[in-house]
């Protein structure tokens, strides 16, 4: 008996939103470690370390290349932990949501509320691995600064299956199945280290259903100065799947909590 | 003029897939009161609170809050309601006065005006001096108390306390007690569920009975005692004779047992007195009957 009516979200999930918001001021400190201090070391070490051997990749020299592609996911990555692990903690141990429900804000609105976050956590640590990659001299164009609304809406395409996964799990554990079966893979063959023009052509088909193709496709002609093509298609694409993820992942939270 | 009821249930029922947990429940709240809805483990108290917060949808029958349908209008009724859960759902994150500030939110609250209600809240609940406190550091009693602080930010007219006093010491129970009577002098209507007798007969207007589902009496406490009980009790407890137990069958005594202990109901305090007598040696334990043996004499003392 899911309630699969359309989302009417209100005001109110800028209040869920908020309230993260006022969290993750309060862990801010502590947390830029991780957030600046991983991607340094994944960007020096790959980018520097396999850079010294490739040099150029696509006509692109490999930091910048790397690191264009690195951005993209780690939008990807960050909305997806949390959305799992951290909304999780909120819907089950900690009941968040169940005293959040006791007031006029909705299950469409704290689902709402909680995309936006995850998307604005992901703009966060897709703009700490820009500012690593600037100082590494690995941003080629100022055109970069564009890249931050569409890393807003990658967090947001991949917060939505994050909460979904979320909505039907039964435990943490369950999480580390989606992580290494669709997360893992899509990080490998989305463009992130090479260009998906490398894949073999059944592989390519595949790999362009995939949100992470397209946000690499907007993004890394971004840091690196060059035209995107096929803007529209790309960015259409994110948005269609953004809006399909959230109806689903409504649906799915309502079955869960509305009983 | 009677004001119309604040909850009004007809009919109501619920189901989980094929499971009935709420049958055919008739219900009415008057503005004002405190009804206390009383049932053993599963019988559909909190589903019953949760349909009355619209995050159940009934499985047939009506339920208005404020003279408004549940199902069209969630929104608007729990705008007006606060709710005290059985679990505490304070939000871990945040110190005390912070998790008034961010829940006002959620009611689109805000502003000097709700400051100087968090001020008052938690000077009202004795806080005061945890305002900067983090939650996990809180003790039972604290945590329950900012609860109904959180529960009373909306300035609701229905106040929902499930299980309020649950594993709290006695002190922080009488202390909730008296706010309680507080709040309900202070014209709120209140809708409690324990499984605390001396508590709902202290605090209760009206009481509801239910089990498995169904509302099995409902009443003041005085009147439901006169109505489903005798009004003496006497407790024996011990080995007992076979014999003695027997000749008991010969009395106008109701006699019920459990383990070792006997409970022995009549009407008349002589027939009782001269009942006791015959027990002297164990000694007897006489009091006038209580909620307790309503409670279990409708729903049975057997374990859930």
């Amino acid at each position: 008996m899911t309630d699969w009516s359309l989302p009417t979200p209100r005001r109110e999930a800028l209040a869920v939103w908020y309230r993260n918001i006022l969290v993750w001021k309060k862990m801010a400190i502590g947390s830029a470690l991780t957030q600046f201090g991983e991607p340094f070391i994944y960007l020096l070490g790959l980018g520097y370390g396999l850079g010294m051997f490739i040099g150029e990749m696509a006509e692109i020299p490999y930091l910048a290349f790397l690191a264009s592609g690195f951005v993209a996911f780690s939008a990807t990555n960050t909305a997806t932990f949390e959305g799992m692990w951290s909304v999780y903690t909120r819907m089950v141990p900690q009941q968040t949501y169940e005293a959040i429900l006791a007031t006029p804000t909705r299950v469409d609105d704290i689902v709402l509320g909680e995309l936006l976050w995850c998307a604005t956590k992901g703009l966060f640590s897709g703009t700490a691995i820009l500012v690593v990659a600037t100082i590494l001299g690995a941003v080629e164009s100022w055109t970069a600064i564009f890249a931050l609304p569409i890393l807003f809406l990658t967090g947001f395409c991949f917060a939505a299956p994050a909460l979904i996964m979320t909505a039907v799990a039964r435990g943490y554990e369950f999480f580390t199945y989606y992580y290494t079966l669709v997360i893992t893979p899509m990080f490998i063959l989305s463009g992130v280290f090479y260009p998906t023009t490398a894949l073999p052509e059944v592989m390519q088909s595949v790999v362009s259903f995939l949100p992470l193709t397209h946000a690499v496709s907007i993004i890394r002609p971004l840091v690196i100065g060059q035209p995107i093509s096929d803007f529209w298609f790309h960015f259409s694409y994110l948005c269609v799947f953004g809006a399909v993820g959230m109806y689903i992942a409504v649906a799915m939270v309502r079955r869960r909590l509305i009983i | 003029m009677d004001r119309p009821p604040v909850v009004t249930c007809n009919q109501l029922c619920k189901n989980y897939g094929s499971t009935p947990v709420v049958r055919d429940l008739d219900l009415a709240i008057l503005p004002g009161t405190c009804y206390g809805l009383l049932g053993p483990n599963g019988a559909g108290k909190t589903t019953t609170l949760r349909m009355l917060l619209g995050l159940s949808p009934p499985t047939s029958g009506t339920l208005k809050v404020f003279d408004r349908d549940i199902t069209a209008h969630p929104r608007e009724i729990r705008a007006r309601t606060g709710v005290v859960p059985q679990a505490d759902n304070l939000d871990p994150d945040f110190t005390v006065a912070e998790n008034l500030r961010v829940y006002a939110q959620y009611f689109r609250l805000g502003g000097p005006e709700i400051e100087q209600r968090i001020d008052r809240l938690l000077k009202m609940v004795e806080l005061e001096n945890q305002r900067h406190m983090r939650i996990p550091k809180l003790s039972g009693g604290m945590k329950r108390r900012l609860t109904i602080a959180r529960a009373l930010i909306n300035e609701p007219e229905l106040l929902v306390l499930d299980e309020p006093t649950t594993g709290l010491d006695p002190q922080a129970r009488h202390m909730i007690w008296a706010l309680v009577h507080r709040l309900k002098r202070s014209g709120k209507t209140i809708l409690l569920t324990t499984h605390y007798m001396e508590e709902a007969e202290r605090l209760c207007d009206n009481i509801g009975i239910i089990d498995n589902g169904r509302l099995l009496t409902e009443g003041d406490p005085r009147s439901l005692i006169l109505e489903h009980s005798e009004a003496h009790v006497v407790e024996i407890r011990g080995d007992l004779d076979p014999g003695v137990v027997s000749s008991l069958d010969t009395t106008d005594c109701r006699v019920e047992r459990m383990e070792d202990t006997l409970y022995i109901y009549a009407d008349d305090a002589d027939t009782l007195s001269s009942v006791a007598e015959s027990f002297h040696a164990m000694e007897p334990l006489r009091r006038p009957a209580n909620l307790e043996d309503v409670f279990l004499r409708l729903t049975g003392r057997d374990l859930r």
